[in-house]
């Protein structure tokens, strides 16, 4: 089990640092000049570029060796300095980073686990059933091919207003500050849910799919077969099946983190809410790098996280990695 | 449901008068007779933007899926023929291009390219979802490589990537047509989301552009579903279609999943 977890932490701490090469190498060798635009956008005076040009390069640090500029990269990075907003000019990153952070966190977790738990049990229980796998089956692999972001339109157009039931942008009402009070909370949890439910659909036909199609394989092996020959009920069998087939399920959650942040990217979009998503838009559309870089890092760190979160339960859930005999097949 | 769109991608130009960015007719018009699928806030037909966004999703799931299917393949054979220190480095590259969400890379990627074009799209979107195939292929590979056949060959003298070609690919060919399927579904899914951010192709018009473009013009609280609509029921429709064809080809492959 030591060598399982030093195996895998050896990985992302590889991955990490080339993620972080990645973020630092392509602004500079994209074509293009982040200060020649920015200094576009001023349209100055030839001369007064030129000095302008000069003292961007001094203060992004640019004027250095490469080499210099790369260690550079990760002294800052160590020090939680992302640079500074170009958008929400003098805000440092990480702090508008931090400030999106708790939204996105309240959105994607109870969406990614129930989702998760709802979809499992759901596919188990749908798996030889004659009618329920006849329509839930195509129900889900349309829901699983549905684009994130055209059900939450789909969803604000509907719910938002059609039929005026839940508000369609923002966190919270725009009357109100956050503050600890049940209206707010309500008024939250309202602007929360087509959010929530537009993730959680989209996920939960994955999941069903998955996981229908896998009891189905369970079912097929030789210990369900021993277990009916022997006459075990029904439910019992399927208790066992379940409980093998759970595991490939788990390992798809982490295979699939990356596909469910992109997903939650543009959600958040849809519905203005003002998560890492919402950010990233923003920064896009007034180019602001620092901030895409920054997001970019925290995405990378979070899903990392994730992961290892993920391998964790993984060895707790299943016997054999912790004795170490058929722990390297993940 | 594929080859209906596809055909349509063939044949709807020819059915409209006008190109994607035309300001055609009065604006924001409900679908009629005249406008088929309505108008856009500015008065282009949407019809007509549908019919040529379908084009650069086959265009994307064509080159970006069959070029992640590639080199998945590559990877994955080599991995698991070769076996042995081979085999340990391209898993570590596997498993970290795995790990890292691919999506916010190509984000990264897009935001820093000033001009972008459907195949640069693609070809980024194949350069980054390869891993899981390239997982699936080496395990298969694994098991097939201690054969007989395979002994067989590799004692005749044959050489390594002949062996992999002739005998190992041909006994997979069902699964790996399978995985570019997925593939294929996949980075039309990929490229709709890359596009509805506005990190899409700068130029040309494409199924996530347009409700891109159906949010940010308020098509929303405006009330113009014959905008939004259209797009995401094409995206869902080709991506589901393909996952199905995909159940079905592996009932054909695999009868344990056919229901009893």
């Amino acid at each position: 089990m030591k060598r399982y977890f030093a195996r895998k932490i050896f990985i992302y701490i590889l991955t990490f640092f080339f993620a972080v090469t990645i973020d630092w190498l392509i602004p500079r060798f994209m074509p293009g000049n982040p200060i020649q635009n920015l200094l576009a956008r001023a349209s100055l005076r030839a001369e007064a570029a030129k000095v302008m040009y000069g003292y961007f390069t001094r203060a992004f640090g640019l004027d250095v060796p490469i080499w210099q500029q790369y260690l550079n990269f990760w002294n800052a990075l160590f020090h939680g300095d992302l640079g500074i907003s170009v958008y929400l000019f003098p805000q440092p990153v990480i702090k508008i980073i931090m400030r999106a952070v708790p939204y996105d966190i309240f959105l994607l977790l109870p969406a990614i686990l129930l989702s998760w738990i709802a979809g499992n049990k759901f596919g188990a229980f749908a798996a030889r059933t004659k009618w329920l796998d006849n329509t839930v089956l195509p129900l889900g692999y349309i829901l699983t091919a549905t684009p994130y972001m055209w059900l939450g339109i789909l969803l604000a157009w509907v719910f938002g207003l059609v039929l005026g039931i839940f508000p369609i942008s923002g966190a919270y009402s725009l009357a109100m500050a956050p503050h600890f009070s049940w209206i707010f909370i309500w008024s939250a949890l309202r602007h929360w849910f087509l959010p929530f439910a537009s993730l959680f659909l989209v996920m939960f036909g994955g999941w069903a799919i998955g996981m229908r199609n896998m009891i189905i394989y369970e079912l097929e092996a030789d210990y369900s077969h021993y277990l009916e020959a022997l006459g075990a009920p029904r439910k019992l069998v399927r208790k066992y099946a379940f409980r093998n087939a759970i595991l490939p399920q788990i390992t798809g959650l982490a295979l699939q983190l990356g596909v469910i942040v992109a997903g939650a990217l543009v959600t958040e979009i849809v519905f203005s809410y003002p998560g890492i998503g919402y950010l990233i838009l923003a920064a896009i559309q007034n180019q602001d790098y620092f901030l895409i870089q920054g997001c970019f890092l925290f995405i990378i760190v979070g899903v990392l996280l994730a992961n290892f979160a993920i391998d964790i339960i993984y060895v707790i859930v299943d016997p054999r990695t912790r004795i170490g005999m058929a722990g390297e097949t993940a | 449901m594929v080859l209906f769109f596809l055909v349509l991608t063939i044949v709807g130009p020819m059915f409209t008068d006008y190109l994607p960015d035309d300001y055609v007719g009065p604006r924001a018009q409900p679908p009629s007779s005249e406008y088929w699928f309505g108008t856009t806030t500015f008065g282009q037909d949407v019809f007509t933007q549908f019919v040529y966004g379908l084009y650069p999703a086959f265009l994307i799931g064509m080159i970006g899926g069959g070029l992640a299917t590639f080199i998945g393949m590559l990877i994955g054979f080599i991995a698991g023929y070769r076996g042995g220190l081979v085999d340990e480095f391209l898993n570590m590259i596997t498993n970290i291009v795995l790990v890292i969400p691919t999506f916010a890379l190509l984000l990264i990627i897009a935001a820093y390219l000033t001009v972008r074009g459907f195949l640069i799209e693609a070809i980024f979107i194949g350069f980054t979802a390869w891993p899981w195939t390239a997982r699936a292929i080496r395990a298969q590979t694994f098991s097939l490589r201690s054969r007989d056949f395979v002994d067989l060959a590799r004692i005749s003298g044959m050489n390594p990537l002949k062996i992999i070609f002739t005998e190992i690919a041909p006994n997979m060919m069902s699964y790996l047509v399978m995985v570019f399927i997925l593939q294929f579904g996949g980075a039309i899914l990929i490229a709709a989301t890359l596009d509805f951010i506005g990190l899409g192709p700068t130029t040309g018009i494409s199924l996530g552009l347009m409700m891109n473009n159906a949010v940010l013009w308020g098509a929303l609280h405006l009330g113009m579903w014959w905008w939004f609509i259209p797009p995401g029921v094409a995206i869902a429709a080709i991506v589901g279609a393909l996952y199905i064809t995909n159940v079905g080809l592996d009932e054909v492959f695999n009868p344990k999943l056919r229901e009893m």
